[in-house]
Order: structure tokens, then C-alpha cells, then sequence
């Protein structure tokens, strides 16, 4: 039944469209200076947030990825400390029907992974790509953004 | 992600598999209900041929199981196969097929039981309902459909043209696009008693009827496949849809097949394909309990060599149910014992009753006993696991 069950992720339920565009974004900071982040996807739907100012990624899944999947039971997250290189197996994500392998959109360092997910995994459906992230990554090769794609992109690589 | 990757993938593969196995999403076969699912915004998915429900609006999973777990859900398992085997030597025809014991089977009573190959493996699994020494119903699941099917028609012709059938001939009738639909929960039987003046509380776990409810007249047994007390009602094409209106009403929901699955593994129970097939014998399978008592040493059922031998000597390797800690194990997820691959799992999930991760699978015999302590390799990592004895939930069945 399992492998019958990932094939059902198909649909193309037009509830699922991402929210309004977030790339690039501005935001303002003290002493004038301005944080670009950039967000990239990948075709197997993890998102990542790349701040210019501090280097770091911050790894999601996206929404729709989240809707997909159903209720997330269990996420499990690489070692902090941990270098990867893009393409990597670095987790998991779990529903009660199936696993889901999260693979590094970018290659670097796991700086920070977000212990709240342990205790509490909805997070990943309640806000997948806020407060549901999954670590942050040191890039060290932020050229690796320009293989991803847009956010636009990336609706259309499910769309059809 | 390994899950949502599929999504493309799986078109790639119906395109071709379309003109080699006609499982285009267009050709699956469709249930009574079809319409009356996509009413409900089922959201529905190719299984065993069919296209049916996985799931209904925006309910999830774990909402859907709890739901029939606290209260009651009705699921629409018309894909499964019905049949009728009717004849003088009814009784001797499906014991030579089965190892069960039917002719000590009460009138109006069911059993679980398997189909067996020449070598005591399964063909399916499967419940047969005595109505009488010549009149049975059975039920087999839609992904063993043409096995199934094949496979009666050889040993009914092979029946019928021997001496066992000089009162007459067994026939076997198919109930093509009947309707079955399976009501369970702890408040189905308070929901179905008050559509029927037939008294309830008198028909108990493995038993049926035929009850009237609201002018039908409909085969009811009392099991399936969740572990709590429920229903499952066998009705005539041109009722299913009314039927099944009548009997998901509140506090029934509907539910489909994700649920159908955690839920029928929190009890224990096999699913054909990833926990059975024609290579396990129904003792390996921990299923020795459906052969007869009296049919164990001398019962003449095909297979029966093969069987007898796992019964004296021990089978190679057990099912058995573990709780795995950290993650998840799912289906081929080596087992190990110390560095030692001992077994494989055929079905795992984290539990939504129990928030632990269950599982079954198959160990090398010796490794069974409960409370066993072994490994489970998930994502390259050894996760511990413990031999827990089934089912995981404790069955809520009305035994009177």
C-alpha cells in the first residue's frame, strides 16, 4: 500500500499555490544597511532563505510540500556541525503514510538546527517555511543558488 | 524529497504503463461510490486497480483514524471481491482449499482464513461466512482479484469433473459491483441500531444477518478491519449509493484508505502484498490459529505438506510486531541482531493511538519471543527495536 500511497501525491489541488512571492526581500536594518534575502526551491520541494549579510540558508520545506505530506508526525534533522554538500541526505519528514528524504538544496555547514520541530513537528504544517524551518546552513558556495529556481519556477515545476 | 518526488515520477510511469497494464488513471475500475466520493471531496488515488478514496476534504490522516477510534467512520471497501460458492459439497470444496475448519463453523458465522498454493504459501487471505453446509460468502481482497479468480475457476473445474461432485457441482457467483461498505467504530452499533428493529446486542463479533435498515435488506457481519467493533454490509448495486448516504450521517465521517491502513496495523492485521504473500506459509505469517484443530495433522487442504512441516518443525522465520525508538521503520527496513541481518519489515507507521512507532515483520525463528531486543536500519542509521506482541491496540470488539 505504501509505494501506492506515494503515488497519490499527484494532485495538483489549486488550494495548494504558495503564498504571495517573499523573493528577493527587503529588510531594513539599523545603521542603514540592507539584508537581501533571496529564496530558492528545489524540485524536491525544500526551500531555501539565503541571507546575503550573514552567509546563512535557512532550509524549509515548502507549503505545498507540507500539504502534500499531511499531518508531520516526525522530523528528524542532521547533527549541527555537520558539512553538506548540495544534494545531500541531511533528514527526514515523516506523515503517518510515508518518509520523506530531505536533501541539502546548498552546500555548507549545519549551523543551527531547530530543536522546537522535536516536540512539536505540526510546525511543518502550520507554518512550513516560517516557523517551521528545518537548520541553517553556511553556505559555501552561494553560486549554487543561481541552479535553484524561483519561486515561480519552481509553482510551475508542480503545475504541470 | 524522497515522498513528493513521485509526484512527476508517477505520471512519467502511468504514461508508459498505460499501454503495457491499461493502470491509467482512466481505465482504473471504479467502486458504486465514485460519484458519490468525489461529492464528498474524496481525494482519490489508484489501489488494486481501482480508484478510490484516500482521504476527504480536509481531513487528515491522524484526525480520520482518532475519528474511528473515539467515534465511527464508514469506508467504502466495494473493490474488494464477494462471491458466493453454493453446492452439495460446498463445505469440502473450500476446506480442500482452505485449511479452516467450516464444517464445524456455525450458520451465519465468519472466519478469517487463507488461500493456499501447493506449497502451503498464500494466495490471499481472506473471510468466509457459512450461511450453510452448501451456501457460502466470501470475501477476497481486489488485489488478488485475478489470481483469485483464476485460481477457483481451476479448482472448482477440477472439483466439479471428480467424484466430490456427483450430488452435483459447486458453483462459484461473483458479486460484480456490489457494494460493500464497512461501518466501524465505537459508536457504530448505537448509529446502525437506530436504523433497524433488528436487535444488535444479538449479533457479536464474527457472527451476521441479514437486517432490515430502513427498507433494505442487507447482509451484515459484525468485525473488519480496524480492531473496533463495526459493521461491514454487503449491498445490491442499485442500493449502494442510497446506503451509503444513510450511513454516513453524524458522528459517522467518512474515511479512506490512509486511515484504513494505520488503523488495521495498530490492530495487528496483516495487509496482503506487504505482510503476506505466496512465498509465507500462514505460520510464518503467525496465522496458525486460522487452520482447524482437527485439520492440523491430517486435514487434506492443498498445501497442507508444506504447512504441517512449518507446524512440527518450526517455520524458517516468524511475523512478529516491534516498537522501533527515533524514527519510523517502514516496509523493507532491514532488522539486525547485533550485525546479523535476522529479518525484514513489511509494514510500519508511527502510531496515532499509541505516538510510537509500530511495525511488523518477518525475523528468523528464534528471534521472536517478546521483549526481544534488536536494530532496524533506517535512513543508514540502527534504531532500537523491541519485540512487542499484537495487536498494538487493544481490539474493541462486541463479543455479547
Amino acid at each position: 500500500m505504501q509505494s501506492i500511497l506515494r503515488r497519490t501525491l499527484a494532485s495538483s489541488n489549486p488550494l495548494l499555490r504558495c503564498r504571495a512571492s517573499l523573493s528577493p526581500r527587503a529588510i531594513s536594518r539599523p545603521f542603514g544597511f540592507r539584508t537581501v534575502v533571496t529564496k530558492r526551491y528545489t524540485a524536491e520541494h525544500e526551500c531555501v532563505a539565503f541571507d546575503d549579510t550573514t552567509g546563512l540558508g535557512v532550509i524549509s520545506i515548502t507549503d505545498h510540500a507540507q500539504s502534500s505530506l499531511g499531518d508531520v508526525v516526525f522530523v528528524e534533522l542532521p547533527q549541527v556541525g555537520t558539512e553538506v554538500s548540495q544534494h545531500d541526505q541531511i533528514g527526514a519528514v515523516e506523515s503517518v503514510k510515508a518518509a520523506s528524504d530531505i536533501y541539502a538544496p546548498v552546500s555548507g555547514k549545519v549551523e543551527e538546527i531547530n530543536e522546537t520541530l522535536a516536540d512539536q513537528p505540526g510546525l511543518l504544517n502550520k507554518s512550513p517555511e516560517e516557523k517551521g524551518w528545518l537548520c541553517k546552513i553556511k553556505l559555501s558556495d552561494p553560486s549554487e543558488l543561481e541552479k535553484l529556481m524561483n519561486e515561480e519556477e519552481y509553482q510551475a515545476s508542480y503545475e504541470h | 524529497m524522497l515522498l513528493l518526488r513521485p509526484t512527476t515520477i508517477a505520471r512519467k510511469t502511468l504514461r508508459v504503463s498505460t499501454r503495457k497494464f491499461a493502470t491509467d488513471a482512466g481505465q482504473l475500475r471504479r467502486t458504486g461510490l465514485y460519484d458519490f466520493h468525489l461529492e464528498n471531496k474524496a481525494k482519490m488515488v489508484p489501489f488494486a486497480g481501482y480508484s478510490m478514496p484516500l482521504s476527504y476534504g480536509d481531513v487528515g490522516q491522524v484526525a480520520s483514524h482518532n475519528h474511528v477510534r473515539t467515534d465511527a467512520g464508514l469506508f467504502d471497501v466495494g473493490h474488494m471481491v464477494q462471491s458466493n460458492f453454493r453446492g452439495s459439497s460446498a463445505t469440502q470444496f473450500l476446506e480442500w482449499l482452505t485449511p479452516s475448519s467450516l464444517s464445524s463453523l456455525k450458520s451465519y458465522s465468519s472466519t478469517l482464513s487463507v488461500i493456499l498454493n501447493e506449497n502451503g504459501g498464500i494466495i490471499d487471505d481472506t473471510v468466509i461466512t457459512k450461511h450453510a453446509d452448501d451456501a457460502f460468502y466470501v470475501v477476497t481482497n481486489a488485489g488478488r482479484r485475478d489470481r483469485d479468480l483464476a485460481w477457483f475457476k481451476q479448482k472448482l473445474e477440477q472439483w466439479n469433473s471428480s467424484d466430490h461432485a456427483k450430488n452435483g457441482p459447486v458453483e462459484m457467483e461473483v458479486l460484480e459491483n456490489w457494494g460493500l461498505l464497512a461501518l466501524q467504530g465505537p459508536r457504530a452499533a448505537s448509529y446502525l441500531q437506530a436504523l433497524t428493529s433488528f436487535d444488535l446486542t444479538k449479533l457479536t463479533f464474527g457472527t451476521s444477518a441479514f437486517v432490515p435498515l430502513e427498507g433494505f435488506n442487507l447482509h451484515v457481519a459484525r468485525g473488519g478491519y480496524t480492531g473496533e467493533d463495526g459493521f461491514e454490509i454487503s449491498i445490491p448495486p442499485s442500493e449502494t449509493v442510497e446506503v451509503a448516504k444513510m450511513l454516513s450521517k453524524y458522528p459517522v465521517q467518512l474515511t479512506g484508505l490512509g486511515a484504513r491502513d494505520s488503523l488495521r496495523l495498530e490492530a495487528g492485521m496483516c495487509l496482503y502484498g506487504n505482510d503476506l504473500d505466496e512465498d509465507t506459509s500462514p505460520v510464518e505469517a503467525g496465522l496458525s490459529w486460522v487452520i482447524g484443530k482437527e485439520r492440523k495433522d491430517n486435514g487434506q487442504f492443498i498445501g497442507a505438506e508444506g504447512v504441517r512441516e512449518h507446524l512440527k518443525n518450526g517455520p524458517p522465520r516468524r511475523r512478529v510486531g516491534f516498537v522501533v525508538e527515533g524514527a519510523p521503520a517502514r516496509q523493507g527496513a532491514k532488522i539486525f541482531s547485533k550485525d546479523e541481518q535476522i529479518g525484514i519489515i513489511t509494514s510500519g507507521i508511527p502510531s496515532p493511538t499509541l505516538n510510537k512507532n509500530i511495525a511488523m515483520g518477518f525475523v528468523k525463528n528464534g528471534f521472536h519471543k517478546r521483549d526481544t531486543e534488536l536494530e532496524v536500519e533506517v535512513r543508514n542509521r540502527k534504531r532500537q527495536a523491541v519485540v512487542t506482541s499484537m495487536p498494538f491496540v487493544k481490539p474493541n470488539y462486541w463479543r455479547g
